[in-house]
């Protein structure tokens, strides 16, 4: 990945992702078409796995917005990726919340697992790590955010086995590691436990 | 302890169903029409009556916020909601929640919010990592639509009020409300220079207010027990219940909803299993999030967790995001993590902020290792003064209270780091 | 009316002041970096901070407005100390070379560091180095040294009106430029070199050739089209270092186009510094008396009426006024200023300035644009229209080749016939006109140089007459005329006596043989293969076009070189004024044409400048007044008549050659390469 980045000449959204524009764009008022241009971003980033300057430029020209302006916004908030990154994106949370709980070894356990450091990525391009700032899920400290989801409560070797899950192209799910109800106190809640409703709780995955 | 019955979140945790027909089981939407048709300036009066104060750091009276907007408008400009769900402030997590478990007490509240002050149209500007939260509040606020709770004639009310969701995209500093709704508008997140203020020209040059998620969501539950329930809870001028986080070195890190002004020591020992290794292995503790000052233990030992309380003390409550620091915390560190977390987050619009931010942490670096000059604590001190009040925003002043929280309470720990970096080094050359 | 008290003086000011405009009302001095009295406030550097009684914290003076009953401390140890703070900061990234910066001397950071700056540093961690970025071949950057005021990206995108500037990245890795590497795509660029507080910006031709106090400052008048923006010529010995623009709210504000600042390298190359005589189909040098001699000689036995004199765009009045004064005497009535055949009626003022002045701009509504290009024919009018359309109610219709303005136009579409069908109500445009309050038209010289020029000019008229753009206290017909010379020779009279012949009688004559000698005062741009077999004598400054024709050359004055009376569009008289002496032999053109008559026994009337105003005064009362355009009266002008189909067209197709000045500068080559031949102009938006 160290390679020089091969900017794409060209971009255009799918048609798909060109009707999803179009949507987002309706949630602003006529002529406020401007304010989509995180969303659009983001879509672009998503279709393309990382953010080129023709992305930006083709979200310029559909938002009817200057390119500079594109690209002011493009460099000023962290999540869009204006070069390639790995299949997994590991972004480690090392905050002070999540540093007192041990977040060096979370990014420890990637340069164990993977061989990468903090701004690295893996050769075959499966792996990129970036340290981040708080990610507001400091109760379940550290956490290691991988693409869109939360890995937390987590520790040098879970972190290790999460990363070699998915290696293996498993898909671990997402939340605490440890098996804690959210943001429960460890060994389950101790407030709201007095409350019954009219019909029973429906189970929720995924967390 | 705050009872049960007196929760408002009563999903906090996400045990139950988020969806809408299990929240309305919980409570949510019961008698939503009625409340709206009692009308704006009674959901005003009782927002004042119940003595809310922002959820998201500053403390500002909630109902008062919302008596702010215009009562017409000649010019024809619409009124906007806009909801701050950008938690960023480190050790805070509590919107999270509410955004994942109980999305449906934040849209009821938007809508009464929305009838409160007027506004047609709200945005609920979610951070951009909360991918998956955005994604359950989105289902949340489509549910409502398909329900007739939003929309044209929202509840059968007669009034009409439209709800999105607008995702973020990696800024703390969008949390700062006139940088939110720059990002929102679709620019930098720099924040406006005030006057004007939202209320008189935010969101596309309109009347906008813009409030917490917790604010807006515990609005529903207060306008339906009344505001004096809510008064009646806590103590005077820092009254309800209030979601707390709670962070570090704790036995069991939570979130949990407490009555405002419980007891700091009560809230770590009650509810996450007390201090690690015990109340007198405590080092420090920081109770609002990164923002506010550092307090040490002794101060810890009685302080109450309310506005007020923590003010008096020296520090703030903030977002009420309280990360303990136990004994074997080095707290130069600690804090040096968060002036560099600072530095990552100014917009670089201010001088200041975006010179000071970078300087002090580069001091601080030194002062992990002790590889500085005793005078420079007063330097220190002296650059972080030089921030706080010279910005566009309160960004520079929250960067400088750590530091200014750690001079004031650590000074011996920092002067003895840097002694012993000294005599290192006169061993290693002798 | 907000009442103030600034450091203990009761002040009043109007509604909507910031405290920042109360202090300097009471001439109190506020330092600042990031505003600017013509960009929109940003409020970030945080210099101007005050303290206010009762506010917990120090305000930013120029965002703050004025309120009833504030108390303003600008000098109180607490904004002192807030302003040291502010100044530390500065300081801390930002390098220590001054001895090689071109700021040094006239740096506002230096100036401030001054008043506001400690002794000594405590920074000791390593400061922030940022790569340098490449805007072109006028401004130079040195990014380190930027300070993140935000002053280019605000001009760039409020007056100049290109996109193309900003910030990006953030906190202290925010950098300013155009991120995606390229050269600003503004004729306005270079403002952004003065508007730089610091020497993060600085000007690519002049870097590192002179020291700010050690230049002569001169205060002068821009000739490089007919707007006549306000300069300053900056020299030292005998050359011109750099121009810049000075203040003139009527005229050009605080700015000035590109070619106005950076041409000046072209008045040192291909420069005319001795007198020349063809021998044997040759230029040869000469001296003074001999090409004195020559023309004498080959005026023998010619009538007046076989001599003419063309005078080009360039040309003071008072050089006009002795050329013409010259003629009379040879009872020559063949004479014009009207290079390019533009059908101007010299007999109406009304039909030839604009009329609405530069600044009257701000006060109209609409302006029909009638074959003319204002971004490249004329810049800091282009500027004014669209500071009038950013402020809103406002609509440009333009009938004319499209090319990219900086505001959002209405097309009419190229045929020139539809002038006629605005003038007689049928065309949807002659409502919009006649629905505004203060509609104005502005008619280039690609609609009147052409051979049915009278009768567009009689069209634009009954436009104007018949959309209420001519009434009392509001006359909104305007012509931009492209060249400086141009108004000041209509006003002296260097037009065609009684049976004289213009420009195209004149160039017709000498190919049939009628003329036999015409004497072009700086005159380039008519075509030379029309002078026939006539004898051509060439009085100016370059070797271009007329140089290379000439029998005789006479070296000239170039603007900077002479004391000149120039009159630009709107009939307002400017004085030009020496700067650096001419090259070589050359000598100031009035001079050089008193001085032959002279030789030729016909010694003209007037012996030093003040006498030649004199004469030019008495001879047109204009040229006693200065920087006043007098109203001009309403009259019939133009010849009705049909208009071609054939579409208007702009008469500068390249910003940057224009004149012999421009065709002899390297920095304007450059340019014209990279703007207009290599295409980079031609795609520039109309972003608002």
């Amino acid at each position: 990945m160290s390679a020089a980045i091969v900017e794409p000449a060209v971009f255009a959204f799918t048609p798909e992702n060109a009707a999803r524009a179009d949507a987002i764009i309706a949630r602003y008022p006529a002529g406020r078409q401007q304010s989509a241009v995180l969303p659009l971003l983001d879509l672009a980033q998503r279709q393309h796995g990382w953010l080129p300057r023709a992305a930006m430029d083709h979200v310029a020209a559909k938002l009817k917005m200057a390119p500079i302006r594109v690209y002011e916004v493009a460099t000023f908030y962290t999540m869009f990726n204006l070069r390639p990154v790995g299949k997994h994106f590991l972004q480690a949370c090392t905050t002070t919340p999540c540093w007192l709980r041990g977040s060096d070894e979370v990014v420890k356990a990637c340069r164990t697992v993977l061989g990468i450091g903090v701004g690295e990525s893996t050769a075959d391009g499966q792996f990129s790590l970036v340290e981040v700032e708080c990610l507001g899920a400091c109760v379940n400290a550290p956490i290691l955010q991988v693409n869109d989801d939360f890995y937390e409560d987590l520790d040098g070797p879970a972190t290790e086995r999460l990363l070699r899950a998915l290696q293996n192209g498993e898909t671990p799910p997402h939340g605490s590691v440890t098996g804690r109800q959210t943001s429960a106190p460890a060994g389950g809640p101790k407030t709201l436990t007095t409350l019954t409703f009219d019909a029973a709780p429906a189970a929720e995955g995924g967390e | 302890m705050l009872s049960d019955k007196d929760r408002i979140f009563t999903n906090l945790y996400g045990v139950h169903d988020w969806r809408l027909a299990a929240a309305r089981r919980r409570g949510d939407w019961d008698g939503t029409r009625e409340l709206i048709l009692k009308g704006r300036d009674w959901i005003v009066a009782e927002m004042k009556a119940s003595g809310l104060r922002g959820r998201g750091g500053a403390g500002f009276p909630t109902g008062l916020k919302w008596s702010f907007m215009p009562k017409s408008s000649p010019d024809g400009r619409p009124s906007y909601l806009v909801v701050n769900a950008d938690e960023s402030e480190p050790g805070t997590c509590k919107d999270r929640d509410i955004l994942r478990h109980d999305p449906q007490k934040l849209v009821e509240g938007c809508l009464l919010a929305g009838v409160g002050m007027g506004a047609s149209a709200g945005y609920i500007y979610v951070r951009g990592e909360f991918y998956n939260e955005a994604q359950r509040l989105q289902a949340a606020v489509d549910e409502a639509y398909a329900a007739g709770l939003l929309g044209r004639d929202a509840c059968g009310s007669g009034y009409d009020f439209e709800l999105y969701v607008h995702r973020g995209a990696g800024a703390y500093i969008c949390g700062e409300e006139t940088a939110l709704l720059e990002s929102l508008e679709g620019n930098k997140g720099q924040p406006r220079l005030k006057p004007p203020f939202p209320a008189q020209c935010g969101l596309y040059g309109c009347p906008t207010t813009v409030n917490n998620v917790e604010s807006i969501a515990v609005a529903p539950t207060i306008l339906r027990r009344g505001g004096a329930w809510f008064a009646g809870i806590g103590r005077p001028n820092n009254t309800g219940t209030k979601v707390f986080c709670i962070s570090g070195h704790v036995e069991r890190p939570c979130n949990v909803e407490e009555t405002m002004g419980i007891p700091l020591r009560e809230l770590i020992e009650a509810h996450c299993g007390g201090v690690r290794g015990g109340w007198d292995n405590l080092l420090a503790v920081i109770p609002g999030g990164a923002s506010v000052p550092v307090m040490p233990k002794a101060t810890c030992d009685t302080v109450l967790m309310d506005f007020d309380s923590l003010r008096e003390v020296g520090s703030g409550l903030g977002t009420a995001a309280v990360i303990v620091m136990d004994k074997s915390t080095d707290i130069i560190k600690a804090i040096a993590r968060l002036s560099k977390f600072y530095k990552h987050e100014s917009c670089g619009q201010c001088t200041p902020c975006r010179e000071g931010t970078g300087w002090m942490w580069r001091v601080m670096e030194r002062m992990v290792k002790g590889q500085a000059e005793v005078d420079e604590i007063d330097m220190l001190l002296d650059v972080s003064k030089e921030i706080e009040g010279h910005t566009i925003c309160a960004l520079g002043d929250a960067a400088a209270w750590p530091v200014q929280g750690l001079i004031r309470h650590f000074r011996p720990e920092m002067e003895q780091r840097i002694l012993a970096y000294k005599s290192a080094l006169r061993a290693r050359a002798a | 009316m907000p009442k103030l008290k600034i450091d203990g003086i009761d002040i009043e000011v109007p509604p909507g002041t910031t405290v920042l405009q109360a202090c300097e009302m009471l001439g109190v001095e506020v330092p600042r970096f990031c505003f600017h009295e013509r960009l929109e406030i940003a409020g970030n550097c945080r210099m101007c901070l005050v303290e206010q009684e009762k506010a917990p914290k120090p305000i930013a003076s120029c965002a703050m407005p004025a309120a009833d009953n504030m108390v303003i401390h600008t000098n109180s140890p607490r904004a002192r100390k807030a302003r040291q703070g502010v100044m530390e900061f500065l300081l801390i990234n930002h390098p220590l070379d001054c001895p090689i910066c071109d700021q040094g001397g006239e740096c506002d950071l230096q100036d401030q560091a001054m008043a506001y700056g400690f002794d000594r540093g405590r920074y000791r961690e390593n400061k922030r180095a940022v790569k340098d970025k490449e805007l072109g071949p006028l401004v130079k950057t040195i990014m380190t040294r930027c300070i993140h005021c935000t002053r280019c990206i605000r001009f760039a995108t409020e007056i100049a009106g290109v996109e193309e500037l900003g910030a990006t990245g953030r906190g202290e890795n925010m950098e300013v430029g155009t991120y995606v590497e390229k050269a600003l795509t503004s004729e306005l660029s270079g403002n952004i070199i003065d508007l730089c507080p610091v020497g993060a910006l600085t000007s690519k031709p002049y870097a590192f050739t002179a020291r700010s106090w050690e230049l002569r400052k001169t205060e002068s008048v821009d000739v490089l089209d007919a707007v006549g923006c306000s300069i300053r010529v900056d020299s030292r010995g005998p050359q011109v270092m750099r121009v810049l623009p000075r203040l003139n709210e009527a005229v050009n504000e605080e700015w000035i186009s590109d070619k106005t600042r950076f041409a000046y390298d072209g008045l040192t190359r291909q420069r005319l510094d001795r007198p020349y005589v063809r021998r044997d189909g040759k230029l040869a040098p000469a001296t003074w008396a001999e090409a004195f001699g020559e023309i004498a000689r080959r005026m023998e036995g010619l009538a007046g009426t076989q001599m003419a004199a063309i005078a080009g765009d360039l040309a003071d009045a008072e050089s006009m006024y002795a050329l013409r004064a010259l003629m009379d005497a040879l009872g020559s009535p063949n004479r014009d200023c009207r290079q390019d055949g533009a059908a101007i009626d010299p007999a109406v003022r009304a039909s030839y300035l604009f009329n609405t002045t530069i600044a009257g701009i701000e006060a109209a509504d609409v302006c029909l644009l009638v074959g003319t290009n204002p971004r490249w024919e004329a810049p800091l009018v282009n500027a004014r229209l669209r500071k009038r359309w950013r402020r809103g109610g406002f609509e440009a219709l333009r009938l004319g080749p499209e090319m990219p303005l900086t505001y959002d136009v209405t097309e009419l579409g190229n045929d020139p016939a539809a002038l006629g069908a605005i003038a007689d109500g049928s065309h949807a445009a002659a409502e919009r006109l006649k629905a505004a309050k203060a509609p104005m038209l502005i008619v280039g010289m690609g609609a009147l140089a052409r051979p049915d020029g009278a009768a567009v000019l009689a069209a634009a008229r009954r436009v104007a007459e018949a959309c209420g753009m001519v009434r009392d206290g509001w006359n909104g017909f305007n012509v931009l005329h492209t060249a400086a010379a141009r108004v000041g020779g209509l006003e002296a009279g260097f037009v065609p006596g009684a049976g004289g012949r213009d420009v195209a009688g004149i160039l017709g004559g000498a190919a049939s043989g009628e003329i036999g000698l015409v004497w072009l005062l700086g005159a380039d741009e008519i075509d030379m293969q029309r002078l026939g077999r006539a004898f051509v004598v060439y009085q100016g400054h370059h070797g271009d076009a007329g140089a290379h024709r000439a029998d005789v050359i006479l070296p000239g004055a170039a603007y900077t070189e002479k004391d000149g009376l120039y009159v630009n569009m709107e009939g307002r008289v400017q004085e030009g004024r020496r700067a650096v002496f001419p090259p070589g032999e050359a000598r100031e053109d009035w001079k050089i044409i008193r001085a032959f008559s002279a030789v030729i026994g016909r010694p003209l009337p007037f012996d030093d400048l003040a006498a030649v105003r004199a004469a030019l005064a008495a001879a047109a009362p204009l040229f006693a007044t200065r920087e006043t355009p007098a109203a001009a009266g309403w009259a019939a002008f133009g010849a009705p008549g049909p208009i071609a189909a054939h579409p208007f067209r702009s008469p500068v197709d390249d910003f940057y050659m224009t004149d012999a000045i421009c065709r002899a500068s390297i920095t304007m080559a450059e340019c014209s390469e990279l703007y207009v031949r290599g295409g980079v102009a031609a795609h520039t938006g109309t972003h608002g």
